[in-house]
């Protein structure tokens, strides 16, 4: 017994400050959102998207990068000659619409805006997800389940993962939607009670990812259900997908750090 | 010592296709017999299209003289001859090649679909994919009599974890038989590597399965590395045994975590799911990722580390298993925790020997097989990590493994990270060579992980074989449920923590 308080007491109190306080500090290497400088490109040049392996980066209007689409695998920047492209730190990056997604030097993300207050009333202070894999490798579900990690620990927003679509408010989904896995998605989705909402975690999720096109999966949850939170990434960040969550419910809202209620 | 006519080879070496003898399929059955009989391992047996035809290729493993065995054979009309009945480790295999190739495995005892993929013959069985093509659509092993029942469990699960249905025919609480149906995770990777090097090849790699990037993508890379005949510069090869070792680390840390969770032992339970993300945040620290995405890459690594981040590694790395130690040691200092991990799920060496059982869960049942120690590559082959095992077989083994392997992952990169080689990461690698034929093996977090890949006139792939650990061990959660209790499921099911993704591909 004696053993686990002494325990107990080397391992301290984990868990992050984030949102009340600072966001805990992300490696250096990290890559976050992307920065564009397409004053730096050459004329003609195409480098980047021909490098790209899920065609995430855009050449028309202007030079441009689909979060949903992208893997954060900087095979763009290595082929870049000018340094027009490159991966910021910033983490905040989820999103409510598809659209929003795709950013270039002059449109910057439009981060997700709060539920509507009829909805942050039922959900607000108490949202029960169902988590379905359909097609991840097992990376987004790892930093999904993270989430619930003392460190993170969800829980203190009232955020909880439940067993049982009939316990959930909505669904939290990883990967492509494969095809073996569509009718299970379409049931769990049916089964929850609305009013419900749904959040598509990584770019499988959100596009395919690296499978967009594969005839063996659909190219996204949102092909299949409405998709209400859209969370980048090829595994988006731990505390990418609680900035996300955080933003639906209204409990961060433009800057970060800072508490809206 | 054996008449065998396979050629012989270390992994990670290059055939000329002209080179691989010959069999017909019958006598490719025979080679396999007689290996399995001296010892050998199978570590691959697939088939590959050759004009019309199908031709097989198998891949023995001589593990105690670190070779591969590798023959061909051509089929002959629609179907082959099966020797899964007497060699339970192909039966996967076979069912497999009838599943891509439309053929007829005679003999198999229970030939269905493996995870209900596409044919790899051009044209596709049905797009609609309407619900009798789903993988739990299928007959499964039925036990008949009074007060028998039937226990269906997912595909979806219960908390945050991949797909998969099982299947238990129970008595009361008690298990006679539990049979796993897979393939909702089926995404068709085998099939999209089969034109590449492209753009997206190795992304697949670090998805196969995404817990085992550095496994993964290792094993593509020294693929690649082999048939291009490139050679990884020395700090490169260092660093990426750097990488695996963490992928180690940290999987094995959250396993012994939600071990503890699975038996009520919320101490252990909380810490290691912290602690993991510990290692999670090391691996980042070397690539930006978490899961190690961008570091392997061919001829080398995407990363250096330079001298600050080096030492600040060390720094972290020495807290992280100060705080793992202190966390594990309380799973063994616990009675409850030991009433409940010995003794259950046991996996007797013969059986784990019969199914060809891979990574800590084979050596957790006695069997010191290691593809660091016995096939290795890269850095393995001057720094040997000795092997780490145990001989119950039961759940307590597998936990037990884990917390022997973790501190000798510690052990190893302690060592290489203060004598970290001087020079480049990474060297430049050409155009494949045409018709030629490389395998590689690595020892993943799971087990063995084994990439084949074939190329065509033009140095394309042809085929490319991805065998992932949980191939072969979801066979042994299986068996570990008979006779057992079906609230026993949970707990025997993490402590081998397999892939759906990597078994469905």
């Amino acid at each position: 017994m004696l053993d686990l308080f002494l325990a107990r007491l080397h391992q301290k109190h984990r868990t992050l400050a984030f949102p009340g306080g600072p966001p805990p500090v992300l490696p250096e290497r990290y890559r976050g959102l992307p920065v564009i400088n397409e004053g730096r490109c050459e004329e003609g040049c195409t480098a980047c998207a021909e490098a790209c392996p899920t065609e995430a980066v855009l050449l028309s209007p202007r030079l441009g990068i689909d979060l949903g689409r992208c893997l954060f695998c900087s095979d763009c920047v290595e082929a870049c000659p000018t340094d027009a492209l490159s991966f910021g730190g910033d983490f905040r990056q989820a999103a409510r619409n598809r659209d929003d997604l795709v950013v270039d030097e002059e449109r910057a993300i439009r981060l997700a805006t709060a539920l509507d207050k009829k909805s942050r009333r039922l959900f607000g202070r108490s949202l029960k997800l169902r988590q379905v894999s359909a097609g991840g490798c097992n990376g987004c579900e790892s930093d999904v389940n993270v989430l619930s990690t003392l460190v993170w620990d969800i829980g203190r927003f009232g955020i909880n993962i439940v067993a049982s679509p009939r316990h959930a408010d909505g669904l939290i989904i990883t990967g492509p939607v494969t095809e073996n896995m569509r009718l299970a998605l379409e049931k769990t989705y049916a089964a929850v009670a609305p009013p419900k909402i749904v959040i598509a975690v990584g770019a499988c999720a959100i596009s395919g990812g690296p499978f967009v096109g594969h005839p063996e999966a659909h190219d996204g949850a949102g092909s299949v259900v409405p998709v209400d939170l859209y969370v980048p990434g090829c595994p988006p960040h731990p505390l990418t997908i609680l900035d996300g969550l955080l933003r639906l419910l209204g409990r961060i809202e433009e800057e970060p750090g800072k508490r809206a209620r | 010592m054996s008449t065998s006519r396979l050629a012989r080879g270390r992994a990670g070496t290059s055939w000329p296709r002209s080179e691989l003898p010959e069999f017909s399929p019958r006598e490719l059955v025979d080679e396999i017999n007689a290996g399995v009989e001296q010892g050998l391992r199978v570590v691959a047996y697939f088939g590959a299209a050759e004009g019309s035809d199908i031709r097989l290729f198998l891949v023995l493993a001589d593990d105690a003289q670190s070779e591969i065995a590798i023959g061909t054979a051509r089929v002959e009309g629609k179907a082959f001859p099966s020797i899964a009945e007497a060699c339970p480790q192909v039966q996967l295999f076979e069912r497999e090649i009838v599943e891509q190739w439309e053929l007829e495995a005679i003999g198999h005892p229970w030939s269905k679909p493996v995870r209900r993929g596409r044919s790899l013959l051009g044209a596709a069985p049905s797009a609609s994919g309407s619900s009798p093509h789903l993988p739990a659509v299928t007959d499964f092993y039925r036990v008949e009599g009074a007060e028998v029942h039937e226990v269906g469990v997912g595909p979806v699960h219960a908390s945050v974890i991949e797909p998969g249905h099982f299947r238990f025919q129970c008595h009361g609480e008690t298990v006679f038989h539990l049979e796993i149906a897979l393939g909702y995770q089926h995404r068709g990777i085998e099939r999209a590597l089969a034109t590449g090097p492209d753009r997206r090849s190795l992304h697949y790699a670090e998805t196969a399965a995404g817990d085992t990037t550095i496994g993964h993508a290792t094993a593509y890379c020294e693929v690649v590395e082999a048939l291009a005949g490139a050679r990884v510069p020395a700090r490169g090869a260092v660093l990426r045994g750097i990488m695996l070792e963490l992928e180690r680390l940290a999987n094995h840390v959250g396993d012994l975590g939600a071990l503890a969770g699975d038996v009520g032992f919320l101490p252990t339970a909380s810490y290691c799911g912290r602690i993991r993300g510990d290692y999670l945040n090391l691996t980042a620290e070397l690539c930006g990722s978490r899961f190690g995405r961008g570091f392997i890459r061919p001829g080398g690594c995407g990363f250096d580390v330079e001298a600050t981040l080096r030492e600040q590694l060390v720094e972290r790395l020495e807290r992280a298993f100060v705080d793992t130690r202190s966390a594990v040691e309380l799973l063994w200092g616990s009675s409850s925790v030991m009433e409940r991990f010995e003794a259950t799920g046991v996996v007797p060496k013969q059986i784990a020997k019969d199914l060809g059982l891979k990574g800590p869960a084979a050596r957790a049942s006695g069997l010191t097989r290691d593809a660091r120690h016995d096939h290795p590559s890269g850095i393995y082959r001057f720094h040997q990590i000795p092997v780490s095992s145990a001989d119950t077989g039961d759940v307590f083994a597998r936990a037990y493994v884990r917390w022997l392997e973790i501190q000798r992952s510690v052990a190893f990169l302690r060592d290489q990270l203060a004598t970290l080689p001087d020079g480049a990461v990474r060297s430049t690698v050409g155009p494949l060579p045409e018709d030629a034929l490389a395998v590689t093996l690595v020892e993943g977090w799971r087990g063995e992980i084994c990439h084949v890949a074939l190329t065509d006139p033009q140095g394309h792939f042809a085929r490319y074989k991805i065998v992932d650990p949980s191939f072969h061990n979801w066979s042994a959660v299986a068996w570990t449920l008979r006779g057992g209790q079906i609230s026993d499921f949970p707990l025997c099911n993490k402590s081998f923590n397999l892939s759906y993704c990597g078994h469905d591909l």
